[in-house]
C-alpha cells in the first residue's frame, strides 16, 4: 500500500539514495557513548567504500533519521552497547538477535532509534535486513574524546563492518596511503 | 486517602523526565518535576576556541541540534559586538523555521496525539463518515473515503497480528478517551501524513545546513552557504527554487491538516481549557532578524505577567538589557553546590551535589531559572500570547482562524482565554506553525530579492581582543526561550552557561520555594485512574518536554515507567 501522500511524489529531486547505510550513534560529548560516531569517521577517512554504501555520523539524533534510514536494503548501526558484559567486549547482533536489543533497551538510543525503525515498520519502509555492531562502554563522563580501553576497540569495530559489507556483497579497500576523501 | 504517582521516564523521546504528583480526592494536589541525568556540557567548553563552541552545543541533543548551534554562534557574535551579512542572517531564519515546522509536526502527530487519539477505537469507525466529516472541516484532498479505508486496513493488519510497534504504549480504552471512532480514524490517517510532511520540512535544513543531523553551515560570523547561482557545488537558483516548492507544499498541510486538526481535536476536549494553566507569566524572544546587527525582528518577544495582555514589555534587540539582566538561576532544590542565592548566568556555577530525592529539599539536576525573580513559562503558548500583545499581524490572524474553526466544532465562541492551559499549548504550537510558514517563504523571498540586488555576501571574519569579552544569544526555540550565555578571553571560552526551553518548564521549585511550570500546571488536574494516569501525560506532554538538553543521559537500564504507592507506603505497582 502507499503510504506516501500523493501531492508529494515526484518532488524529490534529490539522487536516489545508496541500498546500505551504516549509521554511527552516540553523543561524542560523553567520552565512550560516541563510539559509533568515531568508526564512521574511522571507516571514512582510511577507507575506500563503494558508492552503494552511505556512512552517515547520526550523532544523537531521532526522529530526523527517519528519511535516512527509510527504504535501505541494509542498516548497520555501530553503537555503544550495555549487555552487562566487560568493558571494550565488541557485540554482533544480527537477524533474529537485532529485535531482542531494541526490545531490551541496551543502547542508550534505543528509545529514539526504535522509535524510527518502528515508524517505518508501520509505513512498510523498514531496512530489509538490520545489523547492530557495538561495544560495551568504559565511561560515559562528559568528556571529549574515548577511553583507552574503547579507543582500542575501534579498528576492530571497524574491521567487523567491514566483513559484514564484505558478507553484503561490497568490497571496502584501505586508502591509498597520504591520500584523503 | 492520598497516593503518589512517579512516571519515570516521561518522554517518548530522548532524555530522562521524572514526574511525581501526590494524588487525593481524584485530583492532583502536589506536584514534583525532576531531571534524571546530569548535564555538563558548559564543563566541555571552557578553555576552547570560541568559534568552535556551536559545534560541540549542537551535539548536546538529538532533537533539536540547529537551536543549539543557531544560539551559540549569537552568543559568541554579541560578545564581539558583530555584524551579520543579511544572506546570512536569511539562510539561518530559513533553517530555523524550517526546523520549527517539522518539529512541531513531529510534536503533534508522533509524540502527543495518541494522548488524545484512540488508534484502537478508529478500528470501529465507519470510512465513510470519516470522510464525510474530515471533508467537512477542511478541502484536503486526502480525506477521500478511499484514503481512510486503506489506512484503517493497514492498522487492522497490525492490530491483528499483534504487531502494534509503534502504538503499543498508548492508553487504549481509557476512560478518558472521549474523540468518537471516525475523528480518531481521520487523525490516524494524518499521522501516516505527518511522516511524510514532517521529513520534506526537514529536507530544508538539510539543503541549506549541508547535513542533517547536525547542520554544519554555520560560522561565528555568518554561515558558509556560498551563493553562486550558476555552480553546482553551491546554493544555486536550482536549489532555492526546490526548497520554494517544498515551502508551498508544507503549507497546504499546516493549514488544511495540522491547524484544522488541533482545532477540531481540541473543540472536542474544550474541558481540557480548564486544566493545565499553571505559571501564566510567559517569555518569549523575538527571533528572525532583518538587519545584520539584529535590531529589528519579523517575530516580536516580550514578557506578559499573570496571563494579562496588557502588562506586555518588549524585548528587543540582541543586547536588550532589560532580557540580559532579568535571567537567574536557582540550584536550591537541584542538585549542585548553592549557597549563594539565585546567579546570573554569567557567574553561574555547575559543580553537582547529589543528595536522593528529597521532597523539601533537593530533587532535580535541573536548575530553576527565574525572570526578575518570577517564574515564567516558556515555548509556543509564551510565543504566540507576546506576538498577539505585539501587534503581530500574522500571529493574530492564525490565531483567530484556528479559534474560528474550533468554536465552529464546538458550537459555542472560544475565547483567548481558554489558550492558557493543556490543550491551549497545543493550540498555540499549530497557530505558531502557521506562523513560522508565512515567516519560512517571506525569508526565502527576501534571500532571493537580495541576490538579485547583487549581494552574494554570506560571512564576516570575526576578531577577538586579548581581553575579557561576555555575551549571550537568543533564540525562540520550538520549545521556547533558548539562551547562551559565553565568557571569552583571547578567543577561548572561560564561562559558558546554556539555559534551555526545558530549563524554565521543568525546572523545580525555586529560590523563594515556587514551583515550576510543569508542577503548577499539573495541580488539579482529574486523575480518573491513577495506574494508568494518562492525565499527566496530556499535561506534560503538551509542554513538549525534551530533556536532552536540559540534563544528561546516564542511566540506561531504566525499565519502569510509573509506579503507584500509598503516600508512606512502599507498596508499589510497577508496569
Amino acid at each position: 500500500m502507499q503510504m506516501v501522500a500523493p501531492v508529494l511524489a515526484g518532488l524529490d529531486t534529490e539522487p536516489p539514495q545508496a541500498p546500505v547505510l551504516v549509521l554511527g550513534l552516540g553523543n561524542i560529548l560523553m567520552m565512550d557513548e560516541g563510539v559509533g560516531v568515531a568508526v564512521v569517521e574511522n571507516l571514512h577517512t582510511r577507507y575506500r567504500v563503494p558508492p552503494e554504501v552511505e556512512l552517515l555520523d547520526g550523532g544523537t539524533s531521532g526522529m530526523a533519521l527517519l528519511d535516512d534510514l527509510r527504504m535501505r536494503k541494509a542498516l548497520i548501526v555501530v553503537d555503544a552497547i550495555r549487555t552487562g558484559q566487560p568493558p571494550g567486549t565488541v557485540v554482533v547482533l544480527k537477524d533474529d538477535a537485532v529485535p531482542a536489543f531494541f526490545r531490551s533497551r541496551v543502547s542508550p538510543h534505543q528509545l529514539a532509534l526504535s522509535d524510527v525503525l518502528a515508524v517505518l515498520i508501520l509505513t512498510g519502509e523498514a531496512p530489509a535486513n538490520i545489523c547492530v555492531i557495538g561495544v560495551e562502554p568504559l565511561s560515559l563522563e562528559t568528556h571529549l574524546g574515548l577511553s583507552d580501553l574503547v579507543e582500542a576497540r575501534v579498528e576492530e569495530l571497524t574491521m567487523q563492518v567491514v566483513a559484514t559489507l564484505d558478507a553484503l556483497g561490497y568490497a571496502i579497500t584501505t586508502q591509498v596511503e597520504g591520500q584523503t576523501s | 486517602m492520598a497516593e503518589r504517582i512517579t512516571v519515570d521516564p516521561m518522554t517518548r523521546i530522548e532524555g530522562h523526565l521524572r514526574v511525581d504528583c501526590e494524588v487525593d480526592g481524584g485530583k492532583v494536589v502536589k506536584a514534583w518535576s525532576s531531571g534524571q541525568m546530569w548535564r555538563g556540557i558548559e564543563l566541555i567548553l571552557q578553555g576552547r576556541d570560541a568559534r568552535d563552541a556551536w559545534i560541540f552545543t549542537q551535539r548536546i541533543c538529538g532533537v533539536c541540534t540547529t537551536v543549539h548551534a543557531i544560539a551559540s554562534v549569537r552568543a559568541v557574535e554579541n560578545a564581539l559586538q558583530m555584524e551579520v551579512p543579511l544572506n546570512a542572517q536569511y539562510i539561518r531564519n530559513m533553517l530555523i523555521t524550517a526546523h520549527g515546522i517539522h518539529d512541531h509536526i513531529v510534536h503533534f502527530y508522533h509524540l502527543s496525539a495518541l494522548d488524545w487519539v484512540d488508534i484502537v477505537s478508529a478500528l470501529s469507525a465507519d470510512p465513510k463518515k470519516a470522510s464525510e466529516l474530515a471533508q467537512s472541516l477542511s478541502d484536503w484532498p486526502l480525506n477521500s473515503e478511499q484514503h481512510f479505508r486503506q489506512i484503517q486496513n493497514k492498522l487492522k493488519t497490525f492490530v491483528e497480528s499483534g504487531q502494534l510497534g509503534v502504538f503499543a504504549s498508548g492508553y487504549w480504552g481509557h476512560p478518558a478517551m472521549k474523540l468518537p471512532p471516525e475523528v480518531n480514524l481521520m487523525a490516524a490517517a494524518h499521522y501516516f501524513q505527518a511522516l511524510d510532511y514532517q521529513r520534506t520540512a526537514n529536507k530544508i535544513v538539510a539543503i541549506l545546513g549541508s547535513k542533517t543531523p547536525h547542520i554544519q553551515n554555520l560560522a561565528v560570523g555568518g554561515v558558509t552557504n556560498t551563493i553562486n547561482l550558476s555552480s553546482q557545488s553551491t546554493l544555486t537558483l536550482e536549489r532555492l527554487y526546490y526548497v520554494k516548492s517544498i515551502i508551498d507544499q508544507l503549507g497546504d498541510f499546516v493549514r488544511q491538516v495540522y491547524m484544522v486538526d488541533v482545532a477540531a481535536i481540541g473543540a472536542m476536549y474544550a474541558d481540557w481549557t480548564a486544566y493545565g494553566a499553571g505559571i501564566t507569566n510567559y517569555l518569549a524572544v523575538p527571533d528572525l532578524p532583518l538587519d545584520t546587527r539584529g535590531t529589528r525582528f519579523e517575530l516580536p518577544g516580550g514578557y506578559i505577567r499573570n496571563a494579562d495582555l496588557s502588562t506586555f514589555k518588549p524585548i528587543s534587540s540582541y543586547g536588550d538589557a532589560y532580557f540580559e539582566d532579568g535571567v537567574k538561576e536557582s540550584v536550591k532544590h537541584a542538585w549542585y553546590q548553592g549557597g549563594k542565592g539565585a546567579l546570573h548566568p554569567y557567574d553561574g556555577e555547575t559543580i553537582p551535589e547529589y543528595t536522593d530525592f528529597q521532597d523539601d529539599d533537593k530533587y532535580s539536576w535541573v536548575k530553576a531559572p527565574t525572570f526578575y525573580d518570577e517564574r515564567a513559562q516558556v515555548g509556543p503558548l509564551a510565543n504566540v500570547l507576546t506576538m498577539v500583545a505585539a501587534g503581530h499581524e500574522s500571529t493574530t490572524r492564525n490565531l483567530n482562524t484556528v479559534l474560528e474553526m474550533a468554536g465552529k466544532v464546538a458550537g459555542s465562541p472560544i475565547p483567548v482565554e481558554a489558550l492558557h492551559s493543556t490543550i491551549g499549548r497545543h493550540a498555540a504550537r499549530a497557530v505558531r506553525t502557521g506562523v513560522l510558514h508565512e515567516a519560512l517563504a517571506n525569508q526565502w523571498q527576501l534571500l532571493m530579492d537580495n541576490i538579485g540586488r547583487g549581494d552574494y555576501d554570506t560571512f564576516n571574519q570575526p576578531e577577538f581582543p586579548k581581553d575579557e569579552v561576555r555575551g549571550f544569544g537568543y533564540h525562540e526555540a520550538p520549545r521556547g526561550v533558548l539562551s547562551h550565555w559565553t565568557v571569552i578571553r583571547d578567543g577561548k571560552i572561560s564561562n559558558y552557561q546554556a539555559v534551555v526551553p526545558s530549563t524554565w518548564n521543568a525546572s523545580p521549585r525555586d529560590e523563594r520555594d515556587q514551583p515550576g511550570p510543569y508542577e503548577a500546571s499539573l495541580l488539579d488536574n482529574p486523575i480518573a485512574d491513577a495506574k494508568k494516569p494518562l492525565e499527566v501525560l496530556r499535561t506534560i506532554h503538551s509542554f513538549d518536554p525534551c530533556l536532552a538538553c536540559a540534563v544528561h543521559m546516564v542511566d540506561t537500564r531504566q525499565q519502569e515507567i510509573v509506579r503507584l504507592q500509598a503516600v508512606g507506603a512502599q507498596c508499589g505497582v510497577t508496569f
